[in-house]
């Protein structure tokens, strides 16, 4: 099929992410379609595509969130770094240290917003003390660009925030563990421009230090924020280049139909 | 939009006649559903009021006790005729022989063997025992002559209380029109009056009304409770945590589900044969010991412990769980660290509840046998003991006059003991409740 055609061999030696044919299940029910796809370090990969598509979906095989569903079967190979993050040896507690997820619903612990950021660098006994956890935690959420808002009620609760607040809150949990890849499901979408503009702009400034896969509806967001895009549909890759490539001179026509507004 | 509205000619609300007219209606209904409402909870209300005043009516009485003042000689010839000083000695004086003459001593005109024995019949066979409990407290009253309120009898009692008549005759009383005359003298010279009975509170059951108390069966009930909690919240707890994070879904699961859901709504007699037929005739455990009926409330209770936990692990968020596994924590660690704190509360609650219900239970424990007459209060959950239900049902079935009043009594501390649990249970959800 056409996804296939489209990867060149060579590029998947300096890829930090490879996915060779796979199928993922939800049941009987199949919901991703022999999806191969390679995506890069340092870059934004978006994954856009109409609604069921699939996006979320393959995006939690990064992650093996999949796991959590009882029904979900996933076939075919999935590799960070060259090893198999399905494969025998792996613990999956590990590979989530390493693959961060952010949520489409800003879900911050009912917790301060101090201990939201503290929990994972503590459950992986990642700090030796109190000022070190203090330090981890503060560099979080400078990174994450919350700090100034919310530096003197740190021991407030996380819920109290406001929704681009606590989902800034979300991402700066998934980055006080220090990750390699960062997911993204739809970070936006409950949140009004001004707070989509201040995630678009971080998730620019992650780039530098992490990769990042996000999953958005807004093709604008999907053109400003990633070097990448794939587009899904039905569950399968249909197109996956550059970003540029993608919005200006699709190769496939559904693509072409997907971000003329045609469908979706 | 617009054009869709005018296409399928769908009137304005509020305009046309019809629409006033249902509008009037609805509102009429919901009126009519309302008072619906009240008029439930009304009837529910009353009836409640109805059953606490009529308890409370009956069993009040029963917090006070009759008695009768009378000079008594310790004399240390009946006590101590050695003068040893002993308190093995002292503690088998013939103390019923001071009570007695204290009573003659009272009404020297009192002649005969039978009529010296109705005098003595207006007090308490218990008596000795509280003249005995005084010369061990303080032994130097020896030798030495006391004012002493003696305990009245139960029929004294009644009589004082006005729950026996004096107007029917003589025949159809417990008590004699010369007792009656005997009380009315003392009462000239206040010589009879009512105490708050502390002994209600702090003995155990007797055969006689005015030494039975309710203290056994609360100790009973205690050790009762206690093997049922420390069986049935870590069992509870566990289950309910496993099912709902754990096991798979699958037809074993569902099994289970199911059978737990049954367990609940067995009646609990069953479960009081089970405890009969395992605990005590297999595994031979003590008869009427709150072990055995702490252990067959368990079973009775866990059905609930186990719904009430899953329900209240249910309502935590999942998103809370993807948070938790999106950072890298084990599933141990959501459960430990995100959804049991989260659904502690709900669990709690379930069970107190259950707990609540399992105090008020009775059946179960007449069939392990801690029906039995029972005086000494339990020291431990291996003593035969009775329960507080069981003690209600015990005087309820008592064929003397005085056990009724003490029969409200006890239901009334049961009450007492119930609605705190509910109220902890109510404070416990409010106090703990977590938003996200
Ligand atoms: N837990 C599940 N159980 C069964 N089927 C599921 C489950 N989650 C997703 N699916 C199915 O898998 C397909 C892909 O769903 P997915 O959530 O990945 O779509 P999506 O592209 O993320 O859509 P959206 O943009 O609306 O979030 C859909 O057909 C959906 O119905
Ligand atoms: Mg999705």
């Amino acid at each position: 099929m056409a996804a296939v055609e489209m990867e060149q061999p060579e590029e998947a030696l300096d890829a930090k992410i490879t996915g060779r044919g796979v199928n993922v299940f939800y049941g009987p029910k199949q919901a991703i379609f022999d999806v191969d796809i390679d995506i890069k370090e340092h870059q934004v990969t978006a994954f856009i595509g109409p609604s069921g598509c699939g996006k979320s979906t393959f995006l939690r095989c990064l992650n093996r969130m999949n796991d959590t569903i009882d029904i979900c079967r996933v076939e075919g190979d999935i590799r960070i770094e060259g090893h198999d993050i399905y494969g025998k040896s792996v613990d999956v507690v590990q590979l989530r240290t390493r693959v961060g997820m952010v949520f489409q619903k800003p879900n911050p612990f009912p917790k301060s917003i101090y201990e939201n950021v503290a929990y994972g660098p503590r459950i992986h006994g990642m700090v030796q003390n109190k000022a070190a956890l203090d330090e981890v935690v503060e560099k979080s959420l400078i990174r994450a660009g919350l700090f100034d808002e919310i530096k003197d009620r740190l021991d407030q609760p996380g819920t109290g925030i406001s929704g681009g607040q606590q989902q800034r809150l979300c991402i700066a949990r998934a980055i006080a563990i220090n990750p390699e890849v960062i997911l993204m499901d739809e970070p936006c979408s409950a949140l009004d421009p001004i707070a989509t503009a201040k995630i678009e702009e971080l998730i620019d400034d992650l780039r530098a230090q992490y990769t990042i896969v996000i999953v958005t509806h807004n093709m604008q967001q999907a053109a400003r924020v990633s070097q990448k895009t794939a587009f899904f549909h039905l569950g399968e890759l249909v197109e996956f280049d550059d970003t540029e490539q993608i919005f200006t001179n699709p190769s496939e026509e559904r693509t072409q139909d997907y971000i003329t507004g045609r469908f979706g | 939009m617009a054009d869709i509205a005018r296409d399928m000619d769908i009137s304005s609300p509020g305009r046309s006649e019809s629409y006033e007219l249902r509008l009037k209606r609805r509102n009429a209904t919901e009126r009519r559903f309302r008072m619906y409402g009240v008029i439930a909870i009304t009837l529910a209300i009353s009836a409640l009021a109805v059953l606490l005043i009529t308890i409370v009516s009956k069993g009040s009485s029963a917090f006070t006790q009759a008695h009768i003042l009378a000079e008594v000689f310790f004399d240390p010839a009946e006590i101590d005729p050695d003068g040893t000083g002993d308190m093995k000695v002292i503690a088998k004086g013939n103390y019923a022989l001071l009570a007695k003459r204290s009573l003659y001593d009272l009404f020297p005109e009192v002649e005969g063997r039978r009529d010296k024995r109705a005098l003595t019949r207006i007090m308490s066979s218990g008596t000795d025992l509280q003249l005995r409990d005084m010369v061990l407290d303080d032994p130097s009253l020896i030798g030495t002559t006391q004012p002493v309120w003696l305990l009245a009898s139960d029929d004294v009692d009644m009589l004082w209380k006005g729950h026996i008549s004096r107007d029917v005759p003589e025949s159809d009383r417990p008590i004699s029109d010369q007792q009656v005359a005997w009380l009315d003298q003392l009462a000239e010279q206040g010589q009879v009056d009512r105490f708050f009975s502390t002994r209600f509170f702090s003995s155990g059951d007797s055969r006689e009304p005015e030494l039975a108390g309710i203290w056994g069966a609360v100790v009973g009930s205690f050790w009762t409770m206690m093997v049922c909690l420390l069986l049935t919240v870590p069992v509870g707890v566990m289950s309910a945590i496993y099912l709902e994070e754990f096991a798979p879904k699958n037809r074993w699961t569902d099994l289970v589900e199911v059978n737990i859901n049954n367990l609940a709504a067995v009646p609990s007699i069953v479960f009081g044969l089970l405890g009969l037929a395992v605990f005590l005739n297999f595994f031979g455990f003590p008869r009427s010991a709150p072990l055995v009926g702490g252990m067959v409330l368990a079973l009775m209770t866990l059905p609930t412990i186990i719904i009430a936990g899953r329900a209240a692990i249910k309502a935590v968020p999942p998103s809370i769980r993807e948070a938790a596994l999106g950072v890298g924590a084990s599933k141990m660690q959501v459960v430990l660290h995100h959804v049991l704190p989260l659904a502690m509360p709900g669990m709690m609650t379930g069970t107190i509840i259950g707990m609540a219900q399992a105090l008020g239970e009775t059946a179960p424990l007449l069939m392990i046998g801690m029906v039995a007459f029972i005086v000494d209060i339990p020291g431990g959950p291996l003593d035969a003991a009775t329960a507080l239900p069981v003690q209600i049902y015990i005087w309820a079935d008592s064929p003397e006059r005085a056990f009724v009043e003490k029969t409200s009594a006890a239901i009334m501390i049961l009450l007492g003991f119930l609605i705190t649990m509910n109220a902890v249970a109510v404070f416990l959800r409010k106090r703990f409740e977590r938003r996200w």
